[in-house]
């Protein structure tokens, strides 16, 4: 009964897989209908010599880094707030958790458009409001702009999980600290926090997951520019395969981002390990 | 006294969540605004927050001018389509993991968790070049068979975290008292499980729709969903603010309402199970 699902997962993985290793040392150009000659590491060395590689996998890195830092610390404040009682727990529960089923599509033209566009955005209009120059977001600080509109698609997913995760605390404890004299603070840092660190471990690894391959909000506000300035790693293999038509060297990129994602999921891998034991 | 204390406490709580709360949710509420708003008053500087003419000419030009209902159909059939399919394939995996595990259940699992990490432009291309040969590119089909399988992962862990919920002993008392294999399934098994399979699909819907690397790579004008059908209002000269919100507030506004039903499955599913 097991054996379709993992059949299905493997061909899933394995033959692409493999396909990407051998174009990748192949010279195969889709608009060049010649034969497909053996190259080595040719495709590797265009493709890591290329001038916007290293930049790629530097907002890879800075894209996935914001966005966690923004997500998880904005998401620990909002659980804290959550499990408050107020009034109306359930709307605003619901309220905050909404951006994320917006789709990715969506989300990214609203900010690049309502909001984050230089003349009629609401921005603009509160920069002029508070009397500072309006400026252009996307075009000036594109990666800034694309890890706001990002964060914020995820923001309630790790808001929901830490407060899933903050309501599981037991409460006893937190009291017999209080009863102890232990202020908001001590008991903040030394009961939620350690009590939070698997579900943040959780939200770190699937977000990296999801947010290594960010692809439709380049794609629909910047595409990649200006030059290569929101170019992530991603979008280079998708502009070398489907804009250049370099069938080689996009493979060879593919592998690149593979390695690279592997490298970070063992990373990962151990550092929820590491939690689960504990 | 100290019961005064709680009440200022919780209304302060009351009046930060709901400010942070509308803040975060503002920009959706924006675009359903903007939605109403003549293509000028979207525009408008200073900005009109509720005082306009409200209007539905939007959503009759979103309707009348563009194919959404086509996209929304192709959404609809590759989300449901995905989903099911997989269900079909993940449901026996996870009831055999769950039920009559192996010492290698464990690490069939973390391999399958391990195929999630695999990024998607790893295979693009031969992804991409398969779906050409076989004039799988821009179908329906091609595209429910990608996410079928990309969501794989996380129907099988989700659906196995349910099964393993489920009582042995309620099993073996119901064969102790003479049930047939088929009642067994029908009248035992099939009620407790449901709950589980159908907050899978329902994850697996959301997940399916919103998804946007398949659906942007592989379809172009005709096939696409609703994600590939917005992206086109990223050219210049489809910069139709109004326009662009009533098409977006039709597109999110299913998967918005059915995502507040499932916000507890969300959080298992989306987890591998790991917080509930």
């Amino acid at each position: 009964m097991l054996s379709p699902a993992v059949l299905l997962l493997l061909a899933w993985m394995a033959i692409p897989l493999a396909m990407t290793l051998w174009y990748s040392f192949h010279d195969y150009q889709l608009l060049m209908p010649r034969g497909h000659g053996f190259l080595g590491f040719e495709n590797y060395a265009y493709f890591l010599t290329d001038p916007g590689f290293l930049q790629s996998l530097g907002n890879t890195f800075a894209l996935v880094m914001g966005v966690l830092v923004i997500t998880v610390a904005a998401g620990i404040g909002l659980a804290l707030l959550l499990d408050q009682p107020m009034y109306g727990r359930g709307i605003v529960r619901v309220l905050i958790i909404s951006p994320f089923f917006v789709m990715p599509t969506v989300s990214a033209l609203v900010w690049k458009n309502m909001f984050m566009n230089p003349v009629n955005g609401l921005f603009a209009w509160l920069a002029r409001v508070f009397g500072t120059e309006a400026i252009d977001w996307l075009a000036q600080v594109p990666l800034l702009s694309l890890t706001l509109i990002v964060a914020w698609g995820w923001l309630p997913f790790a808001t929901l999980i830490l407060l899933t995760a903050l309501q599981s605390l037991d409460s006893e404890q937190k009291e017999a600290a209080e009863m102890d004299g232990a202020g908001a603070f001590a008991r903040f840092y030394h009961i939620t926090l350690p009590h939070l660190a698997r579900a943040i471990t959780v939200v770190i690894l699937i977000q990296t997951i999801f947010l290594l391959s960010l692809f439709a909000e380049i794609f629909v506000t910047t595409n990649g520019g200006p030059g290569t300035q929101s170019t992530n790693l991603a979008y280079l293999v998708y502009s070398q395969a489907l804009l250049r038509f370099d069938v080689g060297s996009a493979s060879a990129g593919g592998v690149v981002a593979v390695v690279f994602a592997n490298i970070l999921a063992i990373f990962l891998m151990r550092l929820v390990g590491k939690n689960l034991e504990a | 006294m100290a019961r005064a204390l709680d009440g200022r406490q919780k209304l302060a709580f009351t009046l930060i969540g709901w400010v942070l709360a509308l803040l975060i949710f503002f920009p959706i509420l924006w675009t359903v605004l903007t939605s109403f708003k003549t293509e000028g008053e979207a525009i408008a500087i200073p900005p009109k927050f509720l005082a306009f003419d409200w209007t539905l000419e939007n959503y009759v030009e979103v309707w009348e001018r563009t194919d959404y209902l086509r996209h929304f159909r192709n959404s609809a059939i590759i989300s449901l389509g995905s989903s099911l399919i997989g269900l079909c394939v993940a449901v026996p995996a996870a009831w055999a993991m769950a039920f009559s595990p192996t010492r290698h259940t464990r690490s069939v699992l973390m391999w399958m968790l391990s195929t999630k990490m695999l990024p998607a432009v790893g295979v693009l291309v031969p992804i991409y070049l398969l779906f050409k040969r076989f004039e799988l590119l821009d179908t329906r089909t091609g595209l429910i068979i990608v996410l079928m399988l990309s969501n794989l992962p996380i129907m099988v862990w989700m659906l196995f975290t349910y099964f393993k919920e489920i009582p042995r002993d309620i099993l073996e008392a119901a064969r102790m008292d003479g049930a047939s294999p088929a009642h067994e399934l029908l009248h035992i098994l099939a009620p407790m499980a449901l709950p589980g399979i159908a907050s899978t699909l329902l994850l697996n819907v959301i997940l399916a729709w919103n998804e946007s690397f398949w659906t942007l790579n592989l379809t172009a004008a005709g096939t696409g969903p609703l994600t590939a059908f917005i992206a086109s209002f990223s050219a210049p000269e489809g910069l139709f603010y109004a326009k662009l919100s009533a098409a977006s507030t039709l597109a999110i506004a299913p998967i918005v309402i059915l995502g507040w039903l499932s916000q507890k499955q969300l959080v298992r599913g989306l987890t591998f199970g790991a917080v509930k």
